[in-house]
């Protein structure tokens, strides 16, 4: 968030005398590292071949217990695919549909138009699937958390072989110290080479990391891109204006002062 | 009585019915106002403001929102989506709540600074006092709409304190709540309640200004206005140009964080869908509660304010009274304040405890943003002892006991002495 505010508050001082920028909110638990990311900053935008390779990260691998409910293919051309690819990659998944004229439900192949499928039925099903842990739903999970990216790529990273002497996991827990209570129930998801990158990126687990926590900021906040584009222009417009409305202030007080 | 017009146009409505003197009177050429109203004077109309972009923009949010508790989160998100412009509109609309709240609050603390709420204000101050009161209960009320954890569990947190009542204290609950927990009913209500709310503080405002027009605004000398020729200067064009100024630069300050930092005052766990079964691990209110939330919470067994009373009532009914009380003591303020002289320019030991007491609710907000734990506890509890003390015996002892530097005799005087060009007295 810092780092938002620093370049915010560098244009807003040229017209404000004094901003004093809020310390932002410190985080619970293990320090966060910061990373440097494409959508950081101002001008930041979602560097496209960190999102599509996360996309593909989610759909081999995440959307095997993790849901994406707020997404419908049809958004993934906001992260650079063509409506060709959009249309292929919904085809890949079957999607429950109906009732038909007999009043049944059926299954068809996915459109763009469909939601994101979710991997099970229910809460009860995804529960029984991990252990008694429901996996969250993915599609806000940047915002949804103190240290928004950098928290995921540090959790997606930070998992410990055996925990520090002293410590019992409980059963079907791994160690993360990242993650409240440093017990997290979903296992090691990311290691070297869970994917094969279609274009040929190599597969690091830095590397997957990076991919997934970029496209899942982009499901987060899908308009960051036209926002900060806006919201420069609004400034620029607005910095002008203020300084046009002092000017006339100026000269209206004249016989004030 | 009215001004004679040339325009047929406003000549032929103003026969009828007088708006357009009526409008000049209030923020035009025929309303005059102190000529050395400073920056702080800014904040009433950018208050005012405030109010109108929260009104306009939580109509269009109202056209697209699903007030049920199965649908209420998702179709936030839908705003945020799929709307057009949607997120631009919640973004607003959510910090335009933090905006509302830092005008409002900087407005308090100048009308008590410069000793807006003495006679003959009295009744703006206390129309004022219900204003930020009225806004609480929407504020609140709107936080629970996007149907988030900390929506939920705030929601919960704050209605329960109603059950400390005593006898009536679960009825009422019940009453809230629609039910026998935070539900459907809860979200509707509030929902309906939510929309109703801004009216009435519309109709507040008017009052406030109603009663502002009758004896014009204060000034950083809080001396009287004693001529209008010399004194005053008419707020149409000065007082709206330096108002529109100050609009401006708010407004770089406000849609700076709508568009690079939208979610910085809010909270993560509200962005994960409300549950009834799992309980976020600190459960904070926005932060413009965060003080309040101190007073409530500091309210302890074992806290040497209620020790006294603890024969009387529970520390939660204790806590919840001092909650309310810290606001509702302030009606009582312009009598609270035994001296003449209005402004703390001429009253140093006054504005020596003013800083002190600013510094207080600040200490406040602090400890209300954290969990209550170690020294937080023991800070919180002192702090909140000081917000009372200050109020009820601080502020009549010194008011009465300090003798006030020698005031300037008018305002046009003032403005002769520190000005650096004499002729704007003329």
């Amino acid at each position: 968030m810092s780092k938002l505010i620093k370049p915010l508050a560098a244009a807003l001082l040229i017209s404000a005398a004094a901003f004093t920028a809020t310390p932002a909110k410190a985080s619970e638990g293990a320090a966060i590292p910061a990373q440097e990311w494409s959508f950081s900053g101002m001008f930041g935008t979602f560097d496209r071949g960190e999102a599509q390779r996360g996309f593909q990260i989610y759909a081999e691998v995440c959307a095997s217990c993790h849901s994406l409910n707020q997404i419908f293919y049809r958004h993934l051309s906001g992260i650079g695919f063509s409506e060709d690819q959009i249309k292929a990659i919904a085809a890949e998944v079957e999607v429950e549909d109906g009732p038909n004229e007999e009043g049944e439900m059926f299954m068809r192949p996915g459109r763009p138009s469909d939601r994101v499928v979710n991997p099970f039925a229910n809460e009860q099903a995804a529960r029984a699937s991990n252990n008694g842990a429901m996996p969250p739903d993915l599609s806000l999970m940047v915002k949804a958390r103190k240290g928004g990216a950098d928290y995921l790529y540090a959790l997606l990273t930070g998992y410990e072989e055996e925990a520090p002497e002293g410590i019992e996991l409980m059963e079907g827990m791994s160690y993360n110290h990242f993650f409240p209570g440093s017990q997290i129930a979903m296992a090691p998801p990311l290691d070297e080479d869970s994917v094969e990158y279609t274009d040929g990126t190599k597969a690091t687990l830095e590397q997957e990391a990076r991919d997934i926590s970029t496209f899942l900021a982009w499901t987060a906040e899908p308009e960051m891109e036209a926002r900060k584009h806006m919201g420069v222009i609004v400034m620029l417009v607005l910095l002008v204006l203020t300084g046009m409305f002092y000017a006339i202030k100026k000269v209206v007080w004249a016989d004030q002062h | 009585m009215s001004k004679l017009y040339e325009n047929p146009v406003v000549k032929w409505i103003e026969f009828r019915m007088p708006i357009i003197s009526f409008i000049d009177h209030s923020v035009g050429t025929g309303y005059p106002t102190p000529k050395n109203l400073n920056y702080w004077w800014n904040f009433g109309s950018l208050a005012g403001m405030a109010l109108v972009i929260m009104i306009a923009s939580g109509i269009v949010l109202a056209m697209h929102y699903t007030p049920h508790v199965d649908h209420a989160f998702n179709s936030v998100e839908r705003i945020m989506r799929d709307v057009n412009y949607g997120w631009l509109i919640r973004y607003i609309h959510m910090n335009g709540g933090s905006a509302f709240f830092i005008a409002v609050y900087i407005h308090m603390f100048r009308g008590m600074y410069f000793g807006s709420y003495k006679y003959p204000r009295e009744l703006l101050w206390i129309i004022g006092v219900f204003l930020i009161l009225a806004m609480m209960a929407t504020a609140f009320m709107g936080y629970v709409l996007p149907w988030g954890q900390m929506s939920f569990w705030g929601a919960t947190v704050i209605t329960n304190l109603f059950s400390a009542i005593p006898y009536v204290g679960d009825y009422i609950v019940t009453l809230l709540w629609g039910g026998f927990s935070v539900d459907n009913p809860t979200l509707n209500r509030f929902y309906s309640l939510h929309y109703l709310m801004p009216f009435v503080i519309f109709a507040l405002v008017f009052l406030h200004l109603w009663a502002l027009h009758q004896h014009r605004s204060n000034n950083p000398t809080g001396v009287d206005i004693k001529n209008d020729e010399t004194d005053c200067i008419p707020f149409h064009p000065y007082y709206t140009m330096k108002d529109l100024f100050g609009i401006g630069i708010f407004m770089l300050l406000f849609l700076g964080f709508v568009f690079f930092a939208p979610n910085f005052f809010g909270e993560p766990d509200n962005y994960i869908e409300a549950n009834p079964l799992v309980t976020p691990p600190h459960i904070v209110p926005e932060w413009y509660f965060l003080p309040f939330y101190a007073i409530l919470r500091a309210f302890t067994a074992d806290f040497f304010m209620y020790i006294p009373i603890s024969w009387l009532m529970s520390a939660k009914l204790a806590g919840v009274i001092a909650m309310f009380a810290s606001i509702l003591l302030l009606i009582f303020l312009p009598w609270l304040d035994g001296c003449k002289v209005r402004s703390m320019r001429f009253r140093p030991y006054s504005a020596m405890f003013f800083w002190i007491f600013f510094l207080d609710c600040m200490v406040l907000g602090y400890i209300g943003a954290k969990s209550p734990e170690g020294a937080r506890i023991i800070i919180g509890q002192i702090a909140t002892f000081w917000y009372f003390f200050h109020l009820v015996v601080i502020i009549p002892v010194v008011s009465r006991l300090e003798t006030p530097k020698p005031i300037p005799d008018s305002i046009a005087a003032s403005v002769l002495k520190d000005g650096d060009a004499p002729q704007a007295a003329e």
